[in-house]
């Protein structure tokens, strides 16, 4: 059974349709690409799967691991293995990280009918985590976000995930902004997460980052729909030619239709 | 205004002087109009006054009422500066390096880049003659002449600066070094240099500009650049103003963003006798990120005068200002740092730091944060201190064994590397951190232990 | 962009628990303000000459100043006209016998009442081992702990009992820190207060209890003008805690309060304030309490220290600047407050720092948090006089806007005369939006624990200052403010 089945989403929000028809299999294990033009539907695509209620859904279906994605609410499908790394995470002052970290983790295990784990044995924990990402050990008490630079907060978008362990992640545009030795930083981050028991849908505009991140499936998504699929070599084809090209034979087909 | 209009036989004067001046092959005729109308504006603004919101600090009569000349034709392509004169400011391992003298660009001094595809760092003045398909959609169209006086005597008189230009996804990473001299002379000279780089699309660059003199007499260095940044694009920038004592300075840094492009901006000044250093991001595309970093030193008599007007026009940008000041003997500084917001600039983060230390009694600060908030969802901060040097962290150091002057000096570098510790390790930071060594008064007794 | 801001409508919304009504029969005076109320006042209180001479003195200002409009006016907020005229100014419940003596003696309707707000007195002292004095509508009704203070002379006892039994303490500390002649309620006050707490601490004493008050205004269209004297002598400590609530009524109700600080030589005067007044229908914006109240602490003496810590969520109107004047070298005074305007509430609040002797220090944390229609503004002063060599100041103000039509304003003020002065600023605006909910419930937090986090972690600096009961009171406090009808 796939982790993620997405078939003919349409989604809006306020007045204006953004995704049109979007079919999309990622399993478990698989690191998928999306790819597309400002304002083909990216970013919603992210909100949607995650869970944000501004976004309506107005046709079509999402299972995540055989269970109905749609129906759930934000902590719901968060609960349910559902991690979305922002492309502008927040910032939280007063609240250090280990403190909302644990409390993410609790309201999980809670769910889950497992017993909460307390400061003691969260410590242990998280410090493996550390060690793995290479993290220094004080940015537990650094309040979430406060003062972090835009590198450091996409770091902390990965942390985040790697303490969490969720079943499928996405990665909301987690180049943005950065140069290229914090697009270094964060991919080791996230290649680290790589497993059988996951999924990773990285959601980027340029191609540099899947230099790094190398998927195993890209996809083109232009004006709400995946328009072209195909291996890594697809990104250096976009990278080159641009989307003009895709865009073209997109809505050639779409007359066609 | 009124001491604009005065002067205007002479200013009109020198405007005529340079359009014979420059050699027939550099007038560039598309421009022509740009540079009429950025020297009616100059004419019918004047020179800023200390009624002026923007200028309450800091009056600019000493230039107003000098009367400064454009610098001699050179006769040589090194402007008369050789080689021995340079050495101090070369570094190993830059992608270029352009040389200007009294705001010339000087071609025997000058290494070129090589082996980039796309990659260009020539004199603007060239640029506008060859690459104008390029240079035309930018020159001039940030930098306000119709608002800004300096900027408009730029505009008119400026015959050369630098001209960087970056393709759509080259990652430079070495640096680009832009060095302006200041050849001191008896009569009191003016320079424009003007400066365009362009950052294209996902690429990455790092400049250095530089502004030193050589040997003393009274200057006037009006500086323009403008930064425009393509989505995506990332440039490290760097900035120093180590004229001398006798030299003024208004420097105007107009930066563009596009949609997610990074721009740190750190500058130095130690020098000068009158400086305006003028810092104006526009964040114009969502999601960019403006770091402004400085540190100013201030000693003697001098007056320095940082101005910062951050704008945000787009949603998700984040934009922080860190700002340090040392002012010792009577020096007197200056911070303004206005944040704009427009409405729809929504989940703005800005943030606004001043420290200034003031280990002399008869030195002045005027520190003044000014927020201008039309969004709701925004998250702003500043702050401001001004205190001398700590007691308690100076007998500290001497009861280690470190002298008075070498624990102040110590002390002082302390405070200044808040400055050096935004900058990405490197080359210029080591450069940079030299320099203000020497800067720093006391600093130097304790360079044996830094 | 999302303009959807239904969950934060949702929290925000909320019901006033305290809102209720206490039948007992009440010894009210008539309406109005005049010489004769002023005697009234002064004789159902059985006070020395000294004490009327002041209060008319006082009154004899106070109508100077009403006859020159001399109600301050520059503060953010509007407000309908106040008719003083048309207040009672004294009213008192009919003692069962003639005057308890203990707890057990209180009308137990009374006492049902203070089980109903929450604070069983009984339960009080039992745990906490705190001495309370439970002010009911200007007469103080239960001081449960006296005898045991004053066993190392503490005096803790009602301002109408010091006025009798200490006069020479009471003559010679009032109005030294807030004299009548200050501004317009502190003159009002000075002419009609009826009761408070008076606190007196001696040489080298600590006081081993916190000291707690609390207050109820019940009868309608009676303003409650509360007098408060703390003197800590040298080297001696002591905390006091005031916390108050108030009934639902139409009629707004004026709270004109003063209080007092003094600390000796090396003393230490801890102040903390929950306070929770009806802040007003959440539809109309009517009926709340207007809280006018002048709070200044005075460091007398060398090495002395004053900390207002307060947390504010309750009346209509909210007019209080806890200032500290800084005489003694080497002094401290601290300020630590959180306020919440909710529905329409306005406050404008704030404080002042005035450093006079050598080596004083100032810090200052202000957080307001504006939701609903509420409008904070905060003002902070520092004021550095010449003579202030070697001051310090820290001051921070953060405003956190929750939803769209709240307002926040910050207006620091500072003024160094002395160039050794070391100052540092900051503020900060934020906002708590749908942005900021999602990215909590994304990762798997339910909405309302996320408000309650990203609120408590914007307090935190200021609740980690209150005593531990109060601190504890003060987080349900905020939470149930803001919380909406969940379901």
């Amino acid at each position: 059974m796939s982790m993620l089945e997405i078939r003919n989403l349409h989604a809006r929000i306020e007045n204006h349709e953004i995704l049109k028809g979007l079919s999309l299999t990622v399993n478990a294990g698989e690191v998928h690409s999306i790819m597309g033009p400002n304002g083909s539907g990216k970013s919603t695509l992210a909100q949607v799967l995650a869970r944000r209620e501004s976004y309506v859904v107005t046709e079509g279906e999402v299972l995540l691991d055989g269970k109905d994605l749609l129906a759930m609410k934000p902590e719901d499908a968060a609960c349910e293995g559902v991690f979305m790394a922002f492309q502008y995470p927040i910032e939280i002052a007063g609240i250090s990280n280990a403190y909302f970290l644990r409390a993410a983790l609790n309201a999980i295990r809670k769910y889950h009918g497992k017993r909460e784990m307390d400061a003691m044995d969260f410590i242990p924990f998280y410090k493996e985590k550390m060690k793995l990402l290479e993290v220094d050990e004080s940015f537990m008490t650094r309040s979430v976000n406060e003062g972090f630079s835009g590198g450091e907060k996409k770091r902390n978008e990965i942390l985040q995930m790697a303490l969490l362990e969720p079943k499928l992640a996405i990665l909301d545009e987690t180049d943005s902004g950065l140069d290229i030795d914090a697009m270094r930083i964060v991919a080791n981050g996230v290649n680290a997460m790589r497993s059988p028991d996951r999924a990773i849908i990285v959601i980027t505009h340029y191609q540099r980052l899947l230099d790094y991140i190398v998927p195993d499936f890209v996809h083109v998504l232009v004006d709400g729909r995946i328009v072209k699929s195909g291996g890594k070599e697809l990104a250096l084809t976009l990278e080159e030619q641009g989307y003009v090209g895709v865009e073209a034979e997109a809505s050639a087909t779409a007359v066609a239709v | 205004m009124s001491t604009a209009i005065q002067q205007l036989p002479s200013h009109l004067e020198a405007f005529l002087q340079l359009q014979q001046q420059l050699p027939v092959h550099r007038q560039e005729p598309w421009f022509r109009g740009v540079r009429e109308g950025a020297f009616t504006s100059f004419c019918q603004l004047g020179f800023p006054t200390v009624h002026d919101e923007d200028w309450r600090f800091t009056s600019v009569a000493p230039i107003a009422q000098t009367a400064f000349h454009l610098p001699e034709i050179p006769e040589d392509e090194c402007n008369g500066v050789t080689e021995g004169d340079v050495a101090p400011y070369r570094l190993e391992g830059l992608a270029a390096q352009l040389v200007f003298v009294n705001g010339r660009y000087a071609p025997g001094l000058s290494r070129l880049p090589a082996g980039h595809k796309g990659l260009q760092v020539s004199s603007l003045a060239e640029a506008m003659l060859k690459e104008r398909g390029i240079v035309e959609p930018h020159l001039a169209r940030y930098a306000d002449s119709s608002k800004e006086a300096f900027t408009a005597l730029n505009t008119a008189f400026f015959e050369d600066g630098a001209f960087v230009f970056l393709p759509r996804g080259l990652a430079l990473q070495e640096p680009i070094y832009l060095l302006y001299l200041n050849h001191g002379s008896a009569t009191p000279q003016i320079a424009n240099p003007r400066n365009l780089i362009v950052v294209g699309e996902n690429s990455q660059a790092t400049i250095l500009e530089d502004y030193v003199s050589l040997g003393a007499g009274v200057s006037f260095s009006n500086v323009v650049t403008e930064v425009v940044a393509g989505e995506q694009a990332v440039l490290h920038h760097y900035r120093i103003e180590r004229e001398s004592t006798d030299a003024f300075h208004i420097s105007t840094m107009r930066i563009q963003q596009e949609r997610s492009s990074t721009v740190n901006s750190h500058s130095v000044l130690t020098g000068g006798a009158l400086v305006r250093n003028n810092i104006q991001p526009v964040l114009a595309g969502e999601g960019g990120n403006c770091l402004i970093n400085g540190l100013f030193i201030g000693n003697g008599r001098q007056h320095l005068d940082n101005y910062m007007k951050v704008e945000h026009r787009s949603a998700h940008c984040a934009s922080h200002q860190f700002y340090n000041g040392i002012l010792d003997g009577e020096s007197r500084g200056v911070f303004h740092g206005r944040i704009l917001v427009c409405k729809g600039a929504q989940q703005t983060d800005s943030k606004q730091t001043n420290r200034n230390l003031l280990p002399s009694d008869t030195a002045q600060m005027d520190t003044k944060p000014q927020l201008e908030i039309f969004a709701d969802d925004v998250k702003c901060t500043h702050g401001a201190t001004i205190g001398q040097i700590d007691e308690e962290a100076l007998f500290y150091l001497r009861s280690r064994g470190l002298d008075d002057a070498a624990a102040k000096g110590l002390l002082l570098f302390a405070f200044a590397s808040e400055c050096l510790e935004r900058m990405n390790p490197g080359p210029i930071r080591n450069y940079l951190a030299k320099i203000i060594i020497q800067a720093l008064p006391q600093a130097k007794q304790s360079e044996a232990v830094l | 962009m999302s303009t959807d801001t239904k969950i934060i409508d949702s929290l925000v919304e909320g019901e006033y628990r305290w809102g209720f009504v206490t039948e007992v029969e009440s010894d009210s005076a008539p309406k109005g303000l005049n010489e004769d109320i002023i005697r009234l006042i002064s004789t159902k209180k059985n006070e020395p000459e000294f004490m009327l001479e002041w209060r008319l003195k006082a009154f004899r200002h106070w109508l100077k100043l009403e006859k020159k409009e001399a109600e301050p006016k520059w503060a953010n907020i509007k407000y309908d006209a106040i008719d003083y005229q048309d207040i009672i100014y004294y009213s008192a419940p009919k003692p069962k016998k003639a005057g308890p003596k203990s707890l057990d003696e209180v009308d137990p309707e009374i006492l049902l009442a203070y089980e109903k707000l929450g604070l069983p007195l009984d339960e009080q002292k039992r745990l906490a081992g705190v001495a309370v004095d439970a002010v009911f509508d200007s007469v103080s009704v239960a001081t449960t702990f006296q005898a045991k203070l004053a066993e190392i002379g503490i005096i803790f006892c009602p301002f109408s009992e010091a006025v009798q039994r200490h006069p020479e303490l009471v003559k010679k500390y009032l109005g030294s820190v807030v004299p009548y002649s200050d501004n317009f309620f502190a003159a009002l006050n000075a002419a009609v207060f009826t009761d408070g707490s008076f606190v007196y601490v001696p040489k080298g004493v600590r006081c081993p209890m916190e000291l707690m008050t609390y207050f109820r205004i019940n009868a309608a269209d009676s303003g409650q003008f509360e007098r408060t004297l703390i003197i800590a002598d040298e080297g001696s400590y002591v905390s006091y805690l005031e916390g108050c609530t108030a009934p639902t009524r139409d009629k707004n109700q004026l709270h004109a309060a003063v209080v007092e600080l003094v600390a000796h030589d090396n003393a230490e005067i801890k102040y903390s304030t929950v306070q929770n007044w009806y802040p007003g229908d959440p539809v109309t914006g009517k009926g709340g309490i207007y809280n006018f109240v002048t709070k200044r602490g005075k460091c007398e003496g060398m090495n002395s220290k004053i900390s207002w810590t307060q947390v504010e969520t309750g009346a209509a109107i909210t007019w209080k600047y806890p200032s500290v004047i800084l005489q003694g070298d080497n002094s401290v005074g601290e300020f630590y407050s959180v306020a919440l305007s909710n529905h329409w509430q306005q406050a404008d609040t704030g404080t002042k720092m005035i450093h006079i002797g050598k080596n004083t220090r100032s810090t200052i944390i202000a957080k307001g948090i504006s939701a609903g229609h509420g409008q904070n503004t905060y003002r902070g002063g520092v004021k550095v006089l010449k003579s202030a060599v070697g001051a310090r100041n820290y001051t921070q103000c953060d405003s956190l806007l929750v939803g769209d039509k709240c307002g926040a304003h910050t207006f620091p003020y500072i003024e160094a005369k002395n160039s050794t002065a070391r100052i540092e600023h900051e503020a900060s605006t934020s906002k708590v939006g749908d942005d900021q909910i999602f990215y909590l419930q994304q990762r798997g937090l339910p909405k309302e624990d996320a408000l309650s986090m990203i609120i408590n972690g914007f307090c935190k600096q200021v609740f980690r200052k209150l005593p531990m009961e109060f601190a504890v009171e003060a987080q349900k406090l905020l939470s149930v403010s803001l919380e909406g009808s969940v379901g």
